[in-house]
């Protein structure tokens, strides 16, 4: 639920489960801090709960989500941040067994899809990611400089990316991500062009659910998409398709291409393994893809997905809510937010 | 003759803003760009272009329509919107 200037695709879900008609469910918001936003947006939660930090362990984690289906009933969780969805990929016969269903990937294509192992992708029909090396020391960069030339990239294996103008520079994002996420650091080629962004969902055998490719208008000093307009580009679903069938991809994911300036290459840089935070554009432009996942993970076949429309913008803004200190009360002194304390 | 291709997905509204869907980019053009724009998409060539120009508008002394209208092709290819 956190909707701060790095928000997390949480809102975004939840608006686009409310925005499907025939959507009859309760939506309970999962968060980390009795203060993210998201549990304050009017109309929008049905109850929520706080989360221990993925840090505490797998068996906190599951409690938590026990204490929520005794509370709230949950019979679907969507994972939302890369931290929990290992955890809760990982957790799959627990969570079954508490009544609880989930679609996400599965482990071995986690792994597949994760940055020190991305380039592997490129023995895949379809599939051009540039070339990168995941490494575990700074004596690593020169030959990696040579190898790929200036400017380079340096990307921790988590989260994050710098465009290292020189060997000096590379080397310090080096130490930087080594102290934020430890090793290994990775290093990718450089391609200097354009970022396009595809939110989509597979359904775990090859195939894709649904799939709409945007292109950020305005992104923040923190490097965050604040408004982006979908695009009709068959070159970048060709791409994520390609992606999606390489890796036997279920559940979300968001794929990151690069078009070279030049040559009008796409490049697979990047793989999200769950929905982007501006996925709620996607329901705007004809393809409601939380819902999709949604009904997956209950067992119901794959909705029809239409056609999305290009040139449908998102434009993100921030607006105080109001809201009564009954709802703080509730997340600070029990973890959880029971829907008679929800400001409407 | 130009490759068109781009052009034809090209979204053009009659106050000059254009949308290329393919690339998700955004350009705002004058009345004559639009003209010359509206006449590309219906397969004109550049001199057909040159001259409907040239009767259409009012020209001022001195202004040269055939540099204008390559000047303004140059700045279509440099987007990629015609090959």
């Amino acid at each position: 639920m956190n909707a701060t200037d790095n928000p997390a695709p949480g809102v975004a879900v939840a608006r686009s489960l409310r925005h499907e008609p025939s959507f009859r469910g309760r939506v309970i918001g999962l968060g980390y801090d009795a203060l993210d936003p998201g549990f304050y947006a009017e109309g929008l939660l049905d109850g929520g709960v706080i989360l221990p930090y993925p840090s505490a362990g797998r068996d906190a984690m599951l409690a938590a989500l026990g204490r929520a289906k005794h509370e709230f009933g949950i019979d679907v969780v969507i994972p939302t941040l890369d931290s929990e969805l290992r955890a809760i990929a990982s957790a799959g016969p627990e969570l079954e067994a508490l009544g609880i269903r989930t679609f996400v990937p599965r482990m071995d294509s986690l792994e597949r899809a994760s940055k020190p192992r991305l380039h592997e992708l490129a023995r895949s029909p379809g599939v051009v990611v540039p070339d990168s090396e995941p490494i575990v020391s700074a004596d690593a960069i020169p030959k990696l400089v040579k190898r790929f030339g200036l400017p380079i990239m340096i990307k921790g294996v988590y989260y994050g990316g710098d465009v290292a103008h020189s060997e000096a520079d590379a080397v310090l994002s080096f130490h930087r991500y080594v102290a934020t996420w430890g090793v290994p650091v990775v290093v990718q080629r450089f391609i200097p062009g354009e970022e396009y962004n595809v939110a989509a969902v597979g359904d775990g055998e090859g195939g894709l659910v649904g799939a709409v490719a945007m292109r950020k208008m305005m992104i923040t000093d923190k490097g965050k998409g604040w408004s982006g307009v979908t695009v009709d580009n068959p070159a970048l679903l060709d791409m994520t398709r390609a992606v999606v069938t390489a890796l036997q991809w279920r559940g979300p994911l968001e794929v990151e291409i690069l078009r070279h300036k030049d040559s009008g290459e796409l490049n697979v840089v990047e793989i999200n393994p769950r929905f982007p935070a501006w996925v709620h554009l996607s329901t705007g432009a004809g393809q409601n893809l939380p819902y999709a996942c949604a009904l997956l993970a209950l067992g119901h076949p794959a909705p029809p997905m239409p056609a999305y429309r290009s040139g449908v913008l998102f434009v993100r803004i921030s607006l105080d809510q109001i809201s009564d200190l009954s709802t703080f009360e509730q997340l600070t002194a029990s973890g959880l937010m029971r829907p008679r304390q929800v400001t409407r | 003759m130009h490759d068109l291709s781009r052009l034809r997905n090209l979204a053009v509204s009659e106050s000059g803003f254009l949308f290329d869907p393919v690339t998700g980019h955004t350009f705002n053009v004058n009345a004559t760009g639009l003209a010359v724009l509206q006449a590309l998409k219906t397969g004109r060539s550049e001199d057909q272009i040159i001259a409907e120009l040239t009767e259409s508008f009012e020209q001022e002394g001195g202004e040269d329509v055939a540099r204008d209208v390559a000047e303004f092709l140059t700045r279509l290819r440099e987007h990629g919107l015609v090959g």
